[in-house]
């Protein structure tokens, strides 16, 4: 990583972001920080914002109002191509794999390297994506036996570890989750917390939805809490209880 | 990769050992899937060959004639196949590649015969095949722009083509066939080399070419990734309008090349030239391990699937039954390789790339 940020410095920083769609106001006046080899989680209850927060930040939707700093630069994306070329990758829930290729020909999906056969043909360099998938799988500390296998032979969490594994080999500072372990049984979801526990050490800033209060303080090192489209509060996960977070996302 | 390396915590992503088992069951169940053309296509070539002892005391397979009748029969339907093969990838479907083919022969065999008095034999040939083949490309322009960029379901947007299309050859024809005065087109279409004749040796060089362009390149992975998550490819920054208006343009200049090497042999144009073979090229693809709903499917596989049609064909005229009966043969090699796409989708989420 070329630049990478030292941990602790601030990485991304939201400033007093709205967005509202027609009438609907989804994020009002929101501000929030992630620092480097810090994991952020965004509860809040069903239509609180935390979707439309993210996509703000990674280039889907442009903000109403309010800025985004980078490394304390103001950018602003068009595209998610342009946030993920500045290292912020998303994680769909859907995961954007394509099941019927390897993990290799995932992460280099778009960007494929090329050889020379015979010293003339240009052919996809297969190797080298195997390669690449086996160094990115295993500094996510994720064996896999048959690195040629289709995506599709794999469970949820492995597959979660691949969308992860390509963010990863791309580079990105910053990855952005959105409820990573809701489609998963208990074991998946205990691997993907690994996981994020992985990116922390590796000094990515994280950001992550979830539903689950178990993950979020299981990982988190704060929980920033929507309501509305309002920022109901801001906490350590080791200054705060289930049930603070719980009346923050309620109300009252 | 620039990343430190970081020191592994507990270890946490291993694959039980005990899925390894049901994981190399099902990688054989999905190899022998996989290959179930080739499988068909042994036993076809077995059951012939006893049926040709048997009843003729001769052999079926080892007769260079019919393996070479065999070849000529599949060249036209295996060009369609090749490039119908992309399009099933993707998702899509080209309905209108028999008629592009028809319209092909017969501008091939118009811009021959104009071209013949001022250019003389070969480059005539040279020329009207080029733009024969440039010719083709032009419905698949358009069909690329009605599915990329209008998003008509390919079906009937290829469907709409294939009407067009046949009325363009038909009227282009002058309703009648066109025939071809020219000495080296007739010679390239019946010609041989060392006992091959060149149209076979045009075709097998141009599914080499297509097998590394699926197989090998970017397009061709990109491809795949469409045909199983166009939403995932997108994503990746694919140019997926892009790519699905040149895929068109290539299985309508498939199905142009193959105007032309037909009315090579045939001295002549016709339009309804692919017509019976438009739904035979759709049946090798499917036959040869693609799935319809998109993602999965190989060249080789096409290939396998190509010859098992043309050796049900050619073999049930060989041994003298009905040839009505090469439809309900070939119809029912169809449902049995669907039956085991689906058998297959069921073990397995998805199946691998080539
Ligand atoms: N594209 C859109 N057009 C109009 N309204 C939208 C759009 N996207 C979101 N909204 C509205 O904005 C509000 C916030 O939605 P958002 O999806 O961000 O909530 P969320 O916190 O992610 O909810 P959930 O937990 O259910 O995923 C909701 O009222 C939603 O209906
Ligand atoms: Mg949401």
């Amino acid at each position: 990583m070329s630049d990478m940020t030292p941990i602790g410095q601030p990485l991304l920083e939201v400033r007093h972001l709205s967005k509202n769609f027609g009438p609907v106001q989804a994020l009002n006046d929101l501000t929030m920080m992630v620092r480097a080899g810090e994991v952020v989680a965004l509860a809040g209850d069903n239509g609180a914002g935390k979707t439309t927060l993210i996509k703000a930040i990674s280039g889907v939707y442009q903000p109403s109002s309010g800025e985004i700093l980078l490394k304390g630069k103001p950018v602003a994306f068009a595209s998610p191509q342009e946030a993920r070329d500045q290292g912020i990758e998303t994680i769909y829930q859907d995961l954007a794999l394509a099941d019927n290729l390897s993990i290799g020909a995932n992460i280099f999906l778009g960007r494929e390297p090329m050889r020379r056969k015979y010293g003339f043909l240009p052919v996809l360099d297969r190797a080298k994506m195997a390669e690449a998938a086996k160094t990115t799988m295993a500094l996510l500390d994720f064996h896999v036996s048959r690195l040629d296998a289709p995506v599709s032979n794999f469970s949820g969490g492995q597959r979660q570890a691949v969308a992860i594994g390509r963010a990863v080999y791309w580079n990105a500072q910053i990855l952005i989750m959105d409820e990573p372990t809701a489609a998963l049984g208990v074991p998946e979801q205990r691997k993907v917390i690994q996981l994020i526990h992985q990116l922390k050490a590796q000094g990515r800033g994280v950001i992550f939805i979830s539903h689950n209060l178990q993950d979020i303080f299981a990982v988190a090192d704060r929980i920033v809490v929507l309501r509305r489209g309002v920022q109901a509060g801001e906490r350590k996960i080791s200054e705060t209880t289930h049930d603070e977070v719980v009346k923050l996302m309620v109300g009252g | 990769m620039t990343s430190p390396p970081i020191p592994h915590h507990a270890a946490t992503g291993h694959v039980a050992p005990q899925a390894d088992h049901a994981d190399k069951a099902r990688t054989l169940l999905q190899r022998i899937a996989d290959l179930r053309a080739w499988l068909f296509l042994a036993f076809l070539i077995l059951g012939f060959e006893l049926w040709s002892r048997i009843s003729f005391g001769g052999t079926f397979l080892f007769n260079p004639f019919n393996i070479q009748s065999i070849a000529v029969f599949a060249v036209a339907p295996l060009l369609l196949a090749t490039g119908q093969t992309f399009v099933i990838i993707s998702g899509g479907i080209d309905l209108s590649m028999g008629f592009i083919m028809g319209l092909a022969a017969v501008v091939a065999a118009h811009v021959i015969n104009w071209a013949t008095p001022g250019m003389g034999f070969g480059l005539a040939v040279l020329f009207g095949s080029v733009v024969a083949v440039l010719v083709a490309a032009i419905p698949g322009i358009v069909n690329g722009m009605l599915v990329a960029l209008l998003k008509v379901p390919p079906f009937i947007g290829t469907l709409g083509m294939f009407g067009v299309a046949r009325g363009v050859a038909f009227l282009l024809a002058g309703g009648t066939t066109v025939p071809v005065k020219n000495e080296v087109f007739s010679a390239l279409g019946n010609g041989k080399i060392y006992g091959v004749p060149y149209i076979i040796l045009v075709t097998a060089v141009f599914v080499l070419i297509m097998r590394y362009l699926l197989g090998q390149t970017k397009f061709g992975q990109h491809n795949y990734a469409i045909g199983a998550n166009a939403q995932a490819a997108r994503r990746a920054g694919i140019n997926i309008k892009w790519h699905l208006l040149r895929l068109y343009i290539l299985s309508g200049m498939c199905a142009g090349l193959a105007g032309v090497l037909y009315a090579a042999r045939f001295s002549a144009g016709a339009a309804q030239a692919g017509e019976p073979l438009l739904l035979d090229s759709v049946a090798a693809v499917v036959i040869g391990g693609a799935s319809l709903f998109g993602g999965s499917g190989t060249i080789l596989g096409t290939v396998a699937g190509a010859f098992v049609i043309a050796v049900i064909q050619y073999g049930l005229v060989f041994i003298n039954v009905a040839p009505f009966w090469q439809f309900i043969s070939v119809g029912v090699v169809i449902i049995i390789s669907v039956l085991i796409d689906q058998a297959q989708r069921r073990f397995s989420g998805g199946r691998q790339s080539e």
